[in-house]
This record gives structure tokens, C-alpha cells and sequence, in this order.
């Protein structure tokens, strides 16, 4: 099922960690609603909610086979929000970049001379 | 030269981001805590702007940042300091306020000095069982995409 999703959906899908635990199971290989149920201490209705918005976030996909209904993952949905990834840890690189120039301006203001008669000392020099 | 971000997974409940600086500690830890000095690099991406930075730097005490992306939308996150031993080590409390961390998550910052350099490193513990499931587990399980390795970068970098 191809669905356009916006990235607000995925993440908004993914902040739940119920819903990133269901991720985790299914990177493993298909799973029925029951096997996926059993390891949390929910029911199969508040599974099946948290499976319609990893659904609708097109995170996952439900098989045909109206008994079983096996969900597997999405990897498009996936590739999508991994984009943003790489968006996220070059953010932290970025911030860590401008610590750098920050330190190394406030460690340039230190060594600084900062009267004017090594000003002099150094202009004889 | 630009240091290396180092992410790595010492323990089921903690995410590890250690990341060298070319400055005393003293420095740096300046750099974490006073607000006229945070204002200046810890504004993610670079048309955001930071709209709210106010620290109270006691333990007990609370830290409010916001900042505001070029759309208009705000992004915030608040906190309180649990330990503070300059230069070396702060410890606090924090939740972003579309909380996407599953709970509050504990934050240690040590900043460690060596020949002139600092080494800071961060531990983001988890607030639930749940939430180190979803944030650590997911990529380690076997037979993932490429992607999949990456989400899981990303759910470690949600700090």
C-alpha cells in the first residue's frame, strides 16, 4: 500500500516507544497482532491502535490473509525519515562546530593583551 | 580539524555522546551553563533562533530553552539541575515539551581535561524500560535495512 506520508507522521508515529518496540519485533520478520501483543503488557485492541498509526504512517503494512492479518515493515517510510537522520546528527555536529569557534574565541580574548603598553612592547619588537 | 561525535551504547539503559574539545574545561563548561555563552552554539540548525535561553544554575534550579525555526514553529525543553560541580560534572533532568523521549531523561555531562583539551561526555539514561526498548533496541536487532541502522542513530541522538 503506497501512501504519501509526510515526515510528521512518521516521527509523530515513531515518538511512542510502544510503537518503536513493535518496530524492533518486526525488523525481525512478519508478526501476527497476538505474537506482537505478548511481550507488552497490553491487549490486542491497544496493540491494534498503535499498528493503525505505524499503518497510517506507512511504517508498516498488513498482510491480506484475513485470519492473521501479519504486519511486516515499511522500509520506504524508513529511508524517508533516515534522510532527516542524517539531518539530525549533522544538526549535533553543527552545534558542536560553533562550540569550537566559540571556545576558540573566548580562549583568543584570554591570551589577549589587553593593555595598551603591550601594545607598545610588541609594535618596538 | 574537526573532532569526531562519537555515539556508542555502553549498557541496556544509556546512549553515550562523547565529542573532544580544543579548551580547559573550564571553558567549556562556561560554554553549558551560562546562558550568554549557550545562546551562541546550541541553536541546531542554522536559521533557527533561540527566542527563550534562561538558566538557574543552583541545584534545584530550572533551565528553559525555546527556540524558533524560520516557519514560525517553537521548540522548547525544560529541565532541572540535580548536581553541579564546576568544572566537571552536571547532572539534571530534562523533557521536551512534545515529549518524544518516552518520559524524562537523565542527563550527565563530565567534562574530563588532558593536555589542554576536553573531552565532554554526555550519558542520556532513559526514563522507562519501554523507552530504552524503543530508543536502543530497534536497530540492534538482526536483518535490518541500511535505514534501519540509521533510525536507530537517530532515536540514540534524541537527547
Amino acid at each position: 500500500m503506497m501512501i504519501a506520508n509526510s515526515l510528521d507522521n512518521t516521527f509523530a508515529a515513531l515518538a511512542d516507544p510502544t510503537r518503536r518496540a513493535i518496530l524492533a519485533r518486526l525488523a525481525l520478520g512478519e508478526a501476527t497482532v497476538m505474537e506482537l501483543a505478548e511481550p507488552f503488557a497490553m491487549t490486542q485492541p491497544a496493540i491494534s491502535k498503535h499498528l493503525k498509526v505505524l499503518e497510517r504512517a506507512g511504517l508498516i503494512s498488513r498482510g491480506r490473509d484475513a485470519q492473521r492479518r501479519p504486519c511486516r515493515i515499511e522500509p520506504k517510510a524508513l529511508a524517508q525519515a533516515d534522510m532527516w537522520l542524517a539531518q539530525y546528527r549533522r544538526l549535533w555536529e553543527s552545534n558542536f562546530q560553533r562550540l569550537d569557534d566559540l571556545l576558540d574565541a573566548l580562549q583568543l580574548a584570554e591570551a589577549m593583551p589587553d593593555s595598551p603598553r603591550n601594545e607598545d612592547v610588541k609594535q618596538e619588537k | 580539524m574537526t573532532n569526531k561525535l562519537i555515539l556508542t551504547t555502553p549498557n541496556d539503559l544509556e546512549v553515550v555522546i562523547t565529542r573532544v574539545f580544543n579548551a580547559p574545561r573550564r571553558l567549556v563548561f562556561d560554554c553549558y551553563t551560562k546562558p550568554e555563552l549557550v545562546r551562541q552554539w546550541l541553536i541546531g540548525p542554522a536559521n533557527w533562533v533561540f527566542v527563550v535561553c534562561d538558566i538557574d544554575l543552583r541545584v534545584g534550579g530550572a533551565y528553559r530553552y525555546v527556540w524558533r525555526a524560520p516557519d514560525g514553529s517553537e521548540m522548547g525543553m525544560g529541565g532541572i539541575y540535580r548536581e553541579i560541580q564546576a568544572p566537571e560534572r552536571l547532572v539534571d533532568v530534562q523533557l521536551f515539551d512534545e515529549d518524544w523521549t518516552g518520559g524524562e531523561t537523565l542527563n550527565t555531562l563530565i567534562l574530563t581535561e588532558h593536555n589542554g583539551k576536553t573531552t565532554a561526555t554526555h550519558r542520556v539514561k532513559y526514563a522507562s524500560l519501554a523507552a530504552r526498548d524503543g530508543a536502543l533496541r530497534t536497530g540492534m536487532a538482526d536483518g535490518m535495512s541500511a535505514g534501519f541502522d540509521r533510525l536507530d542513530l537517530y532515536l540514540q541522538t534524541l537527547v
